[in-house]
């Protein structure tokens, strides 16, 4: 996909509208200067072409021993019609890539049922399943109808079944939310394969540097580029719609904070204070945005609301406070701060107030984000000089490692708290991992060129 | 634009790292954008291109748009672009996770300190940067932190305040990207960049 993508310049203005940039005085200068280096960079840039937009490997790099056996069997299709997916083949690695499934090879099926009449349980109890999934693919309209069953082998009988409109550009998605709807009648939990995430990559160094803001399918399909620069892009932050990202970007060489809508491309400044401009995280209401500012000498947090576009600023100290993120039911918010003397993790209300401390033990606690049901959180922590990913529960104090790296960072939690995903470094490279945080599979994410990092799950995915 | 780093000919550094690549490279890069008649690069080895695209999730990237060529700059924009000249040496090295300005850099502080003392309409920007360990945005903060610490001495040492602005780009813009402690030694820095 798009080989031949070649760095667009824009956005090339001084001006953005919204936000206080502070620094009038240089503004004219800058431009000047930006012009004349524009100029450059396009000599430099045009006839480079930039590498092709790569993909999102996913390995599977570990599973439970008591992974269960499915069979998703190839899903029957229609006369003469050619689906662009093996919508069981994507289930099935959707599935697999839970850590709580093994899939039958299609090569050991006796049968290939695609209708509950065709089913003959017994032909799946004998290949020792637990459980079938059979389905089918019809013309519908311009696109497709998806409807498919789930047997209980042991049992004997049919225990879900569905069916989806699809378009056609969208089998594959449609094939997630089956998968996430089988995980779910199996597991009771909720699935993750409908979800996607976000991630910064980077390829090239100085001039020749491209950083760009991605969105990839769960299981690493259909990378999108957000946006790119040849400056740093950093701070990856989900609406809780799925639909609007924040970020910090050092483009024209100032921090600043954008929301950008993900359908339209269409994005605000909403912060370029002098000095920091970071750690955006949104609030679960949607309206409210959490960031670092050091507008007033030292690194605190405020809450900015993006409709009012009113900055509250809740936390006031000389230390270094950074890294918000909000508590489930938007009441509290945890951060760091080294106002102890090392960085740490500490817990608010979210409209201001004293603020207790959280992480115990070790002299580097950092970067805190809150499970889905608000009980844990996830975190990094130093080991003898070793950056891991740890959850904490807050509840019974207790701190679990999840990682086994030198420098393992940014971790975030799937929708349904199953899994971790964090970044890391695999032989000098950065790529991205999962880990399950109770039993389950592990993944590791990688692209055929560049660094990923800053991987950050989206909310469901309605 | 990727170089590789050749012998150092061209940078006296008061103190350890003796002679970073990233000045070296910087050089490099200015003599090359010199000979493609884009004269005034910065002597870093990332300099400020500008160019970002934001795009619909949907749409299909398109190839650049051509830009029209603008007039150049003069081919020299100051003394700091001088490797003979004092005001060459514009990088200030720090220890792990310290924001204090350690003793032999004071000098190279206070030597541009007083050519903006004199040169009043002449403005920095304070580029604070730290190595990669620890967490990003609290390496944003420590890398503010350490372009304070330089502004600081700056205005005491008659510096205007307006003649000075802070940018800390954390761990995100390293001069070395390598993962050891050769490398983040050399990313512990902040660069008076004019």
């Amino acid at each position: 996909m798009n080989a031949n993508e070649r760095k667009s310049i824009s956005r090339t203005g001084c001006h953005d509208r919204g936000g206080h940039h502070g620094q009038g005085p240089l503004t004219t200068a800058r431009c000047l200067a930006l012009s004349a280096v524009l100029a450059c960079a396009a000599l430099g840039i045009l006839g480079l072409p930039t590498p092709a937009q790569a993909r999102l490997t996913i390995e599977v790099t570990g599973g439970v021993e008591a992974a269960q056996p499915i069979a998703v069997v190839p899903f029957g299709v229609s006369e003469g019609l050619i689906p662009k997916e093996d919508v069981a083949a994507v289930i099935g690695a959707d599935l697999v890539r839970t850590g709580k499934f093994r899939a039958l090879p299609t090569r050991d099926m006796m049968a290939m049922p695609s209708t509950a009449a065709e089913v003959d349980l017994r032909d799946w109890s004998l290949l020792n399943m637990n459980s079938l999934v059979i389905g089918r693919v019809e013309q519908e309209g311009s696109g497709y109808r998806v409807s498919y069953s789930l047997f209980d082998v042991f049992g004997g009988k049919e225990i879900g079944s569905g069916s989806l409109s699809s378009t056609a550009g969208g089998l594959r998605s449609t094939a997630h939310r089956i998968a996430d709807e089988v995980f779910e009648k199996l597991t009771g939990q909720p699935g993750v394969a409908a979800t996607r995430i976000a991630y910064i990559t980077s390829d090239g160094r100085g001039s020749g540097q491209t950083v760009t803001l991605r969105v990839a399918d769960a299981d690493g399909s259909n990378p999108q580029t957000i946006v790119s620069s040849n400056d740093p892009i950093m701070s990856p932050a989900w609406a809780p719609d799925g639909r609007r990202l924040a970020y910090v970007s050092f483009e024209n060489r100032r921090a600043a904070v954008y929301v950008q809508d993900l359908a339209s491309g269409r994005r605000d400044l909403v912060a370029a204070y002098p000095g920091i401009n970071g750690s955006p995280a949104f609030a679960p209401d949607g309206q409210r945005l959490a960031m670092t500012l050091s507008k007033d000498g030292n690194a605190n947090i405020y809450v900015l609301n993006l409709q009012t576009r009113e900055l509250t600023q809740v936390t006031d100290h000389f230390a270094i406070d950074t890294e918000p993120a909000w508590s489930p039911d938007g009441t509290q918010l945890v951060f760091t701060s080294d106002r102890g003397g090392s960085p740490q993790i500490y817990r608010m209300s979210a409209a201001g107030g004293p603020a207790e401390r959280i992480s115990a033990e070790g002299d580097y606690n950092a970067r805190a984000s809150y499970a889905p049901d608000g009980k844990s959180i996830t975190m990094v922590s130093r080991i003898n000089g070793q950056f891991r990913v740890a959850v904490h529960d807050l509840e019974r104090g207790f701190t679990k490692l999840l990682s086994q790296g030198d420098l393992d960072e940014s971790p975030s939690f799937a929708p349904n708290g199953s899994m971790v995903i964090y970044a890391t470094i695999q032989n000098g490279r950065g790529v991205l991992a999962t880990a399950a945080v109770e039993g389950g599979g592990s993944q590791r994410l990688s692209q055929d060129a560049g660094e990923v990092r800053e991987p950050t799950w989206s909310p469901m995915i309605k | 634009m990727r170089m590789t780093p050749v012998k150092p000919t061209l940078t006296r550094s008061p103190g350890p790292p003796p002679c970073p690549p990233a000045v070296r490279l910087g050089a490099l890069l200015a003599l090359a954008l010199l000979l493609a008649g884009c004269a005034g690069a910065p002597q870093e080895p990332e300099p400020p291109v500008a160019g970002t695209s934001a795009r619909p999730l949907s749409a299909v990237p398109s190839a650049a748009t051509p830009v029209a060529a603008e007039p150049q700059r003069p081919s020299y924009r100051g003394p700091w672009e001088d490797p003979s000249n004092p005001l060459y040496q514009r990088t200030i090295y720090f220890d792990y996770d310290s924001v204090e300005l350690k003793p032999q850099y004071l000098d190279v502080i206070r030597t541009h300190s007083a050519y903006l003392g004199t040169t009043k309409g002449q403005r920095v920007t304070l580029e604070g940067n730290t190595d990669e360990r620890g967490t990003r945005e609290y390496n944003l903060a420590l890398g503010d932190q350490r372009a304070e610490s330089v502004r600081k001495l700056m205005l005491a040492e008659g510096v205007g305040p307006d003649q000075m602005a802070t940018l800390s780009y954390g761990e995100e813009k390293p001069a070395d990207p390598g993962h050891g402690e050769a490398a983040w030694q050399r990313n512990r820095r902040v660069i008076i960049q004019y």
